[in-house]
């Protein structure tokens, strides 16, 4: 076990990857020479060529449909998209080819396409640096889509991903790159040091995509969430003195909807958590989901907390990003509602 | 004093117009010079603004682009195309007759696909449009295996997932054609890398229209095989329509689509899509370029898409309907027969004769076809099918959801439901 942030343990994922298998290539804009915007790729390319860890124009859309070709020629490519925000130049060959390639060749064809990509806000990123577009693609069918908070499942859940004979996007929340972040921005950052999850295996391990984890065990209201806000609302929860059951989806797509109906069953609340936008967002899924399984063991309805419907303000970032108060008052108000 | 005024590209004839296709560069048939294939980029910006032609009007082969290929190979060819053209005919009253729902003819582009085949090897991969049957007619794809995709009866390769004429063929190395356009050009470009970094010698070829080069998909895949100098022949069909919109839409007014290919720094040469044998050499020269390692190449092949753009469609309202009758680069099949009749080594009765059998062969084949089943009639692939291959395992949502439809169906069934039809 080596004390890891999460970038090295994203890091230490594709370098074990590249060593153990020939075929794994990764390709995406400054990941090369220069090791990527966040580092996730450092040092890789000096180890394993230019042919391997490939530089690439800037356009994703080419990046996702080279990947694509790739992959149908017996290579395993991980995409880098520099941050999800530019994703979308790429939507049309992620959604109509890689999604359903399988699919519509009846299994002939396959692309076992890795898209890795840095998401969320908190990082003065503004609105086109600080997306959580998560939602949109696990609206689709045939794309895994799975998010880590921490860095053991970082590096376990992306060396899954390559693995995987799907395509996995692999969304990094960014604001936790470095540490755990528990909403509150005016403090010294935290650092990965001493975390349980930030003590990493050098070596090869999996996590298996499609199981959620129960962050934090509690008993009196279950908090389902995700990336980032994993680590608000195991503050907020402290702040009330709550004995809260945080459950960290991980893996969007499959949902491990069995763990977290066990918790909501358990407690008998549940409060949805998300950085992405509200309406029509993944939490939308997960409300309905759990409702559909636990609706007689309910003591309240369900309530969300996200970001609001707005664009990520530049100069609003902490009015926007759905942090401990308002975690804390929804908490406050679920505890509060009788049957 | 001038203003900027909107540019509206002229289309040079409408419904009861005379044909006028002066808008089309011409040169004789063994104009062109054939370079090496280790040319620099720039010094192709020529051919890609000229026309590669080998076959004169009178049926002679001209020139350095002459293949000089046997009678044999060459009546193979013309035997491919024929058969491309007799299916596609058969297919098109298929769907008339209601039996198939939709369907793609490739009339009058027969050489595009039967050519470039013949040119590359059985190992290149094929990144196909819609409009390229040819490339599985010559690839040997069984005319059952495509019927059968037509009628998503029980034999259907795509199990009733795809929308007809969107084969695959992975044994034949031809990729899954998509229905979305212009996706499958940086595919092929991919391909080619991957080869490049495996280093296997293995050429990827990919076709796009003259309208999808609008696409961002297509820059893309040219500046990727710049950038990577990918093994890949990069197609254009310039058929001229798109749908109903004319190749100036897509920026073809007095600027070649290959012209592109210098732009970017890829190889450029413009060819007459109609001679089969300007296809065929134009084809081997770039794919002896990419598998040297000299780069990729884009070719536009010059033709006309002399029918419908689908069934779906009817040309008579936004083009003369006898414009292809004046198209001055003729027809491919007819091309090449009389190429073959001016050396001795075909003649009318043969001619005839071919056409016959392949309509015999075409006719089997569909009655075969038939007895796996048609969209509307007979044997029905398992609706459940739906939920196969969207991920290599079914994950629990799915599985619920595949049991949902199934107690769905044998509800249906139990009150003596619809066979073969829609769900009541």
């Amino acid at each position: 076990m080596t004390a890891m942030n999460m970038v090295q343990a994203l890091n230490s994922a594709m370098d074990v990857m590249l060593a153990r298998d020939p075929s794994v290539v990764l390709i995406g804009e400054d990941i090369g020479y220069f090791g990527g915007v966040f580092r996730a790729t450092e040092g890789l390319q000096r180890r394993y060529g230019a042919h391997r860890v490939i530089d690439a124009p800037i356009a994703e859309g080419g990046i996702v449909g080279a990947a694509i070709g790739m992959g149908v020629n017996g290579l395993r490519p991980v995409a880098e998209i520099q941050f999800a925000d530019y994703i979308y130049p790429a939507y049309d060959q992620i959604v109509s080819e890689l999604a359903r390639l399988r699919y519509r060749s009846a299994a002939e064809f396959t692309a076992p396409v890795t898209i890795r990509t840095p998401c969320g806000g908190g990082i003065r990123g503004g609105q086109t640096h600080s997306q959580s577009p998560e939602g949109v693609f696990a609206h689709v069918s045939g794309l895994k889509v799975v998010m880590p908070s921490n860095p053991y499942d970082a590096k376990g859940l992306l060396i899954a991903a390559i693995e995987d004979d799907d395509p996995v996007v692999f969304f990094e929340p960014k604001r936790v790159y470095n540490g755990p972040f528990d909403g509150d921005p005016y403090k010294p950052a935290e650092s990965w040091a001493g975390h349980p999850m930030g003590e990493v295996p050098e070596g090869y391990y999996s996590v298996p995509i499609g199981q959620a984890a129960i962050a934090r065990p509690g008993e009196a209201v279950t908090i389902v969430t995700y990336g980032t806000m994993v680590h608000v609302c195991i503050a907020a929860a402290a702040d009330l003195g709550l004995d809260a059951e945080v459950v960290d989806v991980r893996s969007m797509v499959p949902l491990d909807i069995d763990t977290l109906a066990a918790s909501v069953e358990k407690t008998g609340r549940c409060l949805v958590v998300h950085e992405a936008t509200r309406f029509g967002g993944y939490g939308a899924e997960l409300s309905a989901s759990i409702q559909e399984r636990c609706f007689w063991c309910l003591e309240a309805p369900i309530r969300r907390v996200a970001g609001w419907d707005t664009p990520y303000p530049h100069a609003f970032e902490w009015e926007y990003f759905p942090g401990r108060a308002r975690v804390r008052r929804a908490l406050q108000a679920l505890m509060q509602e009788a049957p | 004093m001038s203003t900027p005024r909107l540019h509206v590209p002229a289309v040079p004839a409408r419904p009861g117009d005379q044909p006028d296709f002066s808008y089309v560069p011409l040169a004789p048939a063994g104009a062109e010079l054939r370079p090496p294939v280790d040319v620099a980029v720039h010094e192709t910006a020529a051919l890609a603004e000229g026309l590669v032609r080998v076959l004169d009007d009178e049926g002679r082969a001209l020139g350095p682009w002459d293949p000089g290929l046997t009678p044999d190979a060459l009546r193979l060819g013309l035997r491919e195309m024929l058969l491309t053209r007799v299916f596609d005919d058969r297919m098109q009253r298929t769907q008339r007759q209601g039996r198939i729902s939709f369907y793609v003819r490739s009339y009058g582009e027969e050489a595009v696909s039967v050519a470039a085949a013949h040119a590359l090897r059985p190992r290149d991969m094929l990144f196909p449009s819609y409009r390229n049957q040819g490339l599985f007619l010559s690839r040997g794809v069984p005319l059952v295996d495509l019927m059968c995709q037509l009628l998503s009866n029980t034999r259907d390769m795509c199990k009733g997932r795809q929308l007809p004429v969107m084969y695959h063929a992975a044994s034949q190395r031809i990729f899954s054609i998509s229905g979305n356009l212009a996706t499958q050009y940086p595919q092929a470009v991919g391909w080619a890398m991957a080869a490049a970094i495996k280093g296997e010698d293995d050429v990827a070829a990919g076709w796009i229209g003259e309208g999808s080069t609008a696409a961002a998909d297509f820059h893309h895949a040219l500046l990727f095989a710049k950038v990577y100098r990918a093994p890949v022949v990069l197609n254009v069909v310039n058929n001229q329509w798109a749908i109903s919109t004319f190749q100036g839409y897509a920026g073809g007014e007095q600027r070649s689509f290959a012209a592109r290919g210098p732009g970017v720094g890829v190889a450029g040469l413009r060819v007459d899509g109609n001679d089969f044998l300007a296809v065929y050499a134009a084809t081997a020269w770039a794919a002896e370029r990419a598998r040297a390692g000299h780069g990729a190449t884009l070719i536009e092949l010059v033709t006309y898409r002399a029918g419908a753009h689908s069934t779906s469609d009817d040309p008579s309202r936004y083009r003369p309907k006898d414009e292809y009758h004046a198209w001055p680069l003729g027809d491919p099949i007819e091309r090449l027969k009389r190429h073959l009749i001016v050396r001795g080594e075909w003649s009318e009765e043969r001619h005839a004769a071919l056409t016959a059998e392949l309509e015999t062969l075409v006719g089997d084949a569909w009655k075969q076809a038939l007895t796996y089943g048609a969209l509307a009639e007979g044997p029905r692939l398992d609706p459940a099918l739906m939920f196969g291959d969207i991920f290599k395992d079914i994950p629990p949502h799915l599985e619920a959801q595949r049991a949902e439809l199934e107690a769905e169906l044998a509800a249906r069934d139990a009150a003596g439901g619809a066979q073969g039809g829609a769900p009541r």
